[in-house]
């Protein structure tokens, strides 16, 4: 049986078209498909960085605030940062995003000047610091344990960086800053009291005040919100986002927490193994993620393994199963003839009866999970698949249960061929 | 109930050793500080404060064992210091137990036998004979203060080095990490930072070496050759030889008061820096 799953009499073109995809446009921008909203993305842009240019472009000279360069990091027989080029835009609020080893703490702590990169350089504003030591880099961090001086209360250790500028300043203006910051942060009455004696949440803020008061061109953030409760996390993480709005700072975090990097980031920067695997922006990485380690990484996915049958400007046409054929996206020009398909949960539909009948699965879990339903479904000649159905949709649809059989829409153009992994 | 008797229970080996052998024995001491000697020697009950007039008679111990006491607890703080801040902080893993466990080899054998080397090395054989031979004239050591603070700087130095690793040790790397990423660096971070959180082990260090300084006897008995003795040498002699334990028992009284007093002032001196203003005094 086959299914025919794309309108007959709608062709490519059109197909593209109504993806936001131009012809002849340069290839990293033809990327641009699914459901890539370009206008959100353009007006994201100029709210966050104030109209200076498309989020999206590669930083100029002048617009970037740092930049790793070839950076490479070894720790003996470890390979723990590898050609790292990135570059880091003025103003903007970037994640490094990965699990634990990908090299995302290297990066920062090459950033930091706790490790001097074995090979390629690493730049502050033009200037190689491969060498400058940590005290002389125009850059401060939050620590993920916040490192707060134990022998000095609170106002002291938001103090601690002026009192490091030599020629040293005036008592009376570190004062009046400490004052400030403190306000900054919250923490007006809290100035005379002992590091200890804060909450997990108060001991952050002072962490962020001492880390801003000497107003560094990065500010990095060490896995800041990983010893707080998912309450206070979200409260940090606007905080985080109003202050670097107030600052103009550039903001560079290293997190685990995907949500937190997509809910935070101008863009993200995916790692893995000490390389870059991906950068953009969060919708960038959601909805074109480059292979399947980013697919997996970035929200979820169902990744599947099909034979391309045939291949017309930017789309493929495969085949998953024996007769299942699906039409495809696919981000980078590719002769393979197995390719791994990355498809959302969301992007998926369940139909209602009445609807042509399309992909034959059966159900074998239901989640309810308020806003939406999770479906585990075990589909022919495919395998497992999970399909997330908004509620509203779900009213409409059955009432179909597990080991009931439902039929999955799967529209032309939905999902993404992954490259394949390095 | 049952809790409060377990716990009683539980205490009750704590609180016999302290009766039995820490408040009897100085409520002893104390009792005979103000009794007479017993004309064949030891104690005869009195009350009267002639041992306490007396005691001008034991200037020169006493002040032989606050000064050299405070001074060979400074010196050894200051061998110290730098190596447990090597141990703790600069030497690779590998190294660092090997290296730990040589700091405590000497302990494994008697202090009397390790003082007896000493005799020879500041003897006349031994490094003043080296000093002459490279031209530096005659110079004697042995029996002299100089050879007293050498054995017991020698001595005593493994106690002083255990809780000033232990301190610098247990410091959270990450502080002087931050202290560099706000613009310090290392050696005022080394004054601000690594040395204020370490002060708990250089008060432990210094007290332990100088409670024990004080009562040494053994030391300036060897090193000092009758000449240079301390506190602890006059009890010996008090208590050993002329068997004036009513005498003796006011000198101890004597030298714990004084202890007391040393103690109270260096331990409030030190906390008040270690909790203390970073900015303040040091730099």
């Amino acid at each position: 049986m086959l299914f025919m799953i794309y309108t007959t009499g709608c062709d490519f073109l059109t197909v593209l078209r109504m993806y936001g995809i131009g012809v002849g446009v340069p290839q990293h921008e033809r990327t641009g498909m699914l459901d890539a909203n370009a206008e959100t993305e353009i007006r994201m842009g100029v709210s966050r960085e104030q109209g200076t240019q498309s989020i999206q472009g590669h930083p100029s000279d002048e617009d970037c605030v740092a930049e790793f360069v070839g950076a490479t990091k070894r720790f003996g027989a470890i390979l723990a940062a590898d050609r790292i080029n990135l570059r880091i835009r003025r103003g903007e609020f970037l994640s490094f995003l990965g699990p634990s080893g990908c090299g995302k703490t290297t990066a920062l702590r090459m950033l930091a000047g706790f490790e001097a990169p074995s090979d390629g350089m690493v730049r502050i504003d033009g200037q190689d610091v491969s060498r400058v030591p940590a005290y002389a880099r125009p850059v401060n961090m939050v620590f993920q344990h916040y490192a707060l001086f134990p022998h000095m209360t609170v106002a002291q250790n938001i103090g601690y960086g002026l009192r490091q500028v030599r020629p040293k300043l005036a008592k009376s203006e570190i004062a009046a800053r400490v004052e400030a910051a403190l306000a900054k942060v919250r923490l007006d009455a809290f100035g005379a009291r002992r590091t200890w004696e804060l909450s997990g949440g108060q001991q952050q803020r002072v962490a962020l005040a001492r880390a801003i008061i000497n107003e560094p061109k990065l500010l990095l953030l060490d896995e800041p919100m990983a010893a707080l409760d998912a309450k206070l996390r979200g409260e940090m993480q606007r905080e985080l986002l109003d202050l670097q709005r107030s600052l103009g700072i550039t903001f560079v975090l290293v997190t685990h927490d995907q949500e937190e990097a997509l809910s935070m980031s101008d863009r993200i920067c995916i790692m893995g193994a000490g390389r870059i695997v991906q950068v953009g922006t969060p919708q960038d990485l959601y909805d074109r993620p480059r292979n399947r380690y980013v697919a997996d990484f970035v929200g979820k996915a169902n990744i599947l393994n099909g034979e391309v049958l045939s291949r017309q400007a930017g789309l493929a046409r495969i085949a998953l199963a024996e007769g299942t054929e699906v039409l495809v996206p696919e981000a980078e020009a590719d002769t393979r003839r197995h390719v791994d398909i990355a498809v959302r949960p969301e992007a998926l539909r369940l139909a209602v009866p009445g609807e042509d009948a399309m992909l034959r699965a059966r159900i074998t879990h239901r989640t309810f999970l308020g806003d939406h339903t999770e479906y585990l479904l075990q589909a022919d000649g495919i395998g497992a698949l999970q399909v997330n159905v908004p509620r509203q949709a779900e009213r409409a649809m059955g009432g179909q249960g597990v080991g009931d059989e439902v039929h999955i829409l799967w529209t032309a153009g939905t999902g993404l061929v992954l490259a394949a992994e390095e | 109930m049952t809790r409060e008797r377990a716990r009683a229970l539980l205490l009750m080996p704590a609180g016999i050793w302290y009766g039995v052998l820490l408040l009897f024995p100085l409520a002893v001491v104390l009792v005979f500080s103000f009794g007479e000697r017993n004309p064949i020697g030891g104690y005869a009950p009195g009350f009267t404060l002639e041992q306490y007039a007396n005691l001008p008679a034991r200037f020169a111990a006493f002040r032989n064992t606050l000064t050299l006491a405070p001074l060979g607890t400074l010196a050894a703080l200051i061998i110290a210091y730098p190596l447990a801040y090597y141990l703790a902080l600069k030497v690779s893993a590998r190294w660092k137990t090997t290296l730990l466990i040589l700091v405590i080899v000497p302990f494994w054998t008697s202090i009397l036998i390790r003082s007896y080397a000493w005799i020879y090395l500041l003897g006349g054989n031994g490094i003043p004979a080296l000093l002459e031979a490279v031209g530096l004239g005659d110079i004697r050591l042995i029996n002299t203060p100089f050879a007293v603070l050498v054995g017991i700087v020698y001595g005593y130095l493994p106690l002083m080095v255990f809780p000033i690793y232990v301190a610098l040790e247990k410091l959270d790397r990450s502080l002087l990490e931050a202290a560099a990423d706000l613009g310090t660096p290392p050696w005022r971070s080394f004054l601000q930072i690594t040395l204020p959180l370490s002060m708990p082990g250089v008060l432990t260090g210094s007290m332990l070496v100088f409670i024990l300084l004080t009562g040494e006897f053994l030391i300036p008995a060897i090193l000092g050759g009758g000449k240079v003795f301390f506190v602890g040498n006059a009890l010996v002699d008090l208590f050993l030889q002329s068997r004036n334990w009513a005498f003796g028992s006011a000198v101890a009284v004597a030298l714990i008061v004084i202890m007391l007093i040393v103690v109270a002032l260096y331990s409030r001196a030190v906390r008040r820096f270690g909790a203390g203003r970073d900015d303040v005094g040091l730099m």
